[in-house]
């Protein structure tokens, strides 16, 4: 107990009698003091405190330059000398109309921004009759932000979604653009948008969705360099990635930023959902610490994939997503979801945290980023795919080879579904997997040109038969889709 | 309502700030001798401070100025001599009138500089005081000052 003084802001002398400082003795808690300084300024009071007397949301209080909010709050104990300081909180906007008829502090602050207009109290009203939500809840989400990797399959359900809920500010990283073949499950687009920037698109058709919605896109690949900067703002980021580099960087930079990763993924008829959070439970890198060898994994666009599947996941993404800002319910921590469409069954697994993760656990060894490429075995983005040293051949050149006397032999390595949209004249088909039982099939006298999508299996099946001692084994250089761009426009293109 | 005086170069710094923002709402505080005591007497800015946008969420139509930044700016002035007096934010492509939420959030005593931005990055500055009674923003005079300290401009709502 003993002397406080309250120091006064400039502009605000005004309403104490023009006193920079003013003096109360026998106070013991910040509480008191401002009640205090209330009840002597009238004036100041009702910026001050609320009509049963509490601090209002639009005022910090410091006491000896610490933030009482971080100490006792209101109930912060004074002593003899200490200085408190009044510091208005100032935010505002241009979100609701220009003001009519009377104003009066709010603590928007404290109960998370302004009230909601009478169309954002019609658009969430089926969110507010729920007690779980409420206004509360609502506000909460308007003030969330959400980092979407991938605006994709997964994304394209989960943006849709996030944004009808009202998350305040969602995020996108892609840098591809609208492909015909996206519009069987992405349903953020449309067939007009097809050649259009995804995320211009994404962005359009979120802000339609949802004007009170802020899109922030990031066109841009999610790098080592970039990530942390760009995850940075968000408070969840939603994996919607399609490989693995990218799925490993992203669990490593929420690890590292302590934020919650709501994962994601889906192969041909099969989903996987689960919440990675290493502040309470295991990390992607606890599942799975090692990627699995990088010519084992099949993508989308090379296994096929049901449309409705990533529809699905995503939403289950979105619903983990809206949960954890909600602060509701039980969260994926700790268990991963395992769906399958054509059985249309869901299975749990528990997951525990690896008390020797590399990442998360006390044990850690890796403290920032690495080089995911590199560590998931696969060449960096934007290099050629496959094995840069099996020789290759330019769709042009082996044009050229096959109207010639002794054209070479063309193996087919991709599956039969793949070799029913389209295959090139005389080529025999040989999947990749097969390819071991089934390499005495294949001449050792005529050269060959193995090829597939684009390059990646096919390299990988060429090396296989350099290994076993074939010579003249070429692969085509971006597969079927560089022969169609640049030889054959009429071959059916997937 | 008093007025606020301001010379061109301090509201083409603010102009500046809420283009190179745009999308997203800027804000910053506005400082002054202090010469506070009389509240009719005629406001006049030395200097303008940029600050953070910190608010999480769509910046784009909100803005939140953290209590410690102002306590630092303040601290600053003080030690200058001088005083923060008010606050400046744009309006991506709104009006440059106060906001319901504005409002609501205001303290008398204060400034308060709203500018309309807009893609074509025109913009226009007023100037705003909450009233003590009503806790309603009056509209102030706001006078930019040209080189040699003449008033030119000398209505709310002047084009910079």
């Amino acid at each position: 107990m003993g002397r406080v003084t309250v120091r006064v802001p400039t502009p605000l002398r005004s309403l104490t009698e023009g006193r920079a400082e003013v003096a109360f003795d026998g106070a013991t808690t910040v509480g008191a003091v401002v009640q205090g300084l209330a009840r002597q300024y009238p004036p100041l009071a009702r910026h001050l405190v609320t009509s049963d007397g509490h601090l209002r949301g639009s005022v910090t209080v410091y006491l000896n330059d610490e933030d009482i909010r971080y100490l006792g709050k209101e109930a912060t104990p004074v002593a003899d000398g200490d200085v408190v300081a009044i510091v208005p909180a100032i935010a505002g906007g241009s979100t609701s109309e220009p003001s009519a008829g009377h104003g009066r502090p709010a603590d928007a602050i404290a109960d998370g921004g302004p009230a909601f207009s009478r169309d954002e109290l019609r658009r969430y009203s089926r969110h507010l009759l729920l007690p779980e939500v409420g206004i509360a809840g609502q506000k909460k989400l308007r003030r969330s932000k959400v980092l979407l990797v991938g605006a994709g399959g997964l994304g394209a359900p989960a943006a849709l979604y996030l944004a009808a809920a009202g998350v305040g500010e969602i995020g996108l990283v892609d840098f591809d653009a609208v492909d015909l073949s996206n519009l069987q499950r992405q349903v953020l687009y449309t067939t007009p948008d097809v050649g259009r920037p995804k995320l211009e698109a994404a962005k359009a058709r979120l802000e339609a969705l949802n004007p009170g919605v802020s899109v922030r896109v990031h066109p841009e690949r999610l790098t080592s360099d970039n990530a942390i900067e760009v995850l940075r703002p968000y408070d969840i980021v939603l994996d919607g990635t399609d490989n693995f580099p990218t799925r490993y960087l992203l669990n490593d930079a929420a690890v590292l930023l302590g934020k919650p990763d709501v994962y994601g993924s889906i192969y041909r008829f099969e989903g996987q959902v689960s919440v990675f959070d290493a502040r309470h439970g295991p990390c992607y890198r606890c599942l799975y610490p090692e990627p699995p060898p990088a010519d084992l994994v099949p993508s989308c666009a090379e296994a096929g994939v049901l449309g409705v599947l990533p529809g699905l996941v995503g939403v289950l993404q979105a619903t983990e997503a809206v949960k954890l800002l909600l602060g509701q319910g039980t969260s994926l921590v700790g268990r991963l979801l395992l769906f399958d469409a054509l059985e249309l069954s869901f299975r749990e697994l528990k997951l525990r945290k690896n008390p020797h993760c590399v990442l998360c656990s006390a044990e850690a060894t890796q403290k920032g980023l690495i080089d995911y490429p590199a560590f998931c075995g696969v060449p960096p983005a934007g290099a050629e795919s496959g094995d840069a040293s099996v020789p290759s051949v330019e769709p042009e050149a082996l044009a050229k080879e096959l109207r010639s006397d002794d054209p070479p032999l063309l193996i087919d390595v991709r599956e039969p579904e793949e070799w029913a949209i389209a295959h090139l004249p005389e080529a025999v088909l040989i999947p990749r997997r097969e390819l071991p039982e089934r390499v005495d099939e294949v001449t050792r006298a005529r050269a060959l040109v193995l090829y597939c999508t684009s390059g990646s299996r096919s390299a990988h099946a060429a090396r296989l038969l350099l290994d076993l001692g074939f010579t003249q084994v070429r692969n085509l250089k971006g597969g079927i889709h560089a022969w169609a761009d640049r030889v054959d426009p009429d071959l059916p293109q997937y | 309502m008093r007025s606020l005086r301001a010379s061109e170069t301090i509201l083409e710094e603010v102009a500046a700030h809420a283009r190179a923002s745009y999308p997203d709402e800027c804000c910053g505080f506005l400082i002054a001798g202090p010469d506070l005591r009389d509240p009719s007497a005629p406001r006049t800015l030395v200097a303008s401070e940029p600050a953070e946008n910190a608010f999480e969420g769509g910046r784009s139509t909100r803005f939140l100025l953290r209590p410690q930044e102002l306590r630092a700016a303040d601290r600053r002035a003080e030690a200058g001599g001088r005083a923060v007096v008010g606050f400046y934010h744009s309006h991506p492509d709104r009006p440059a009138r106060p906001s319901r939420l504005d409002q609501e959030n205001a303290w008398p005593g204060y400034s308060y500089l709203v500018i309309h931005v807009d893609a074509a990055q025109a913009t226009e500055l007023r100037a705003f005081e909450l009233d003590p009674d009503s806790l309603e923003f009056r509209p102030v005079r706001l006078l930019a000052e040209i080189g040699d300290g003449s008033v030119g401009a000398a209505t709310p709502g002047e084009k910079v």
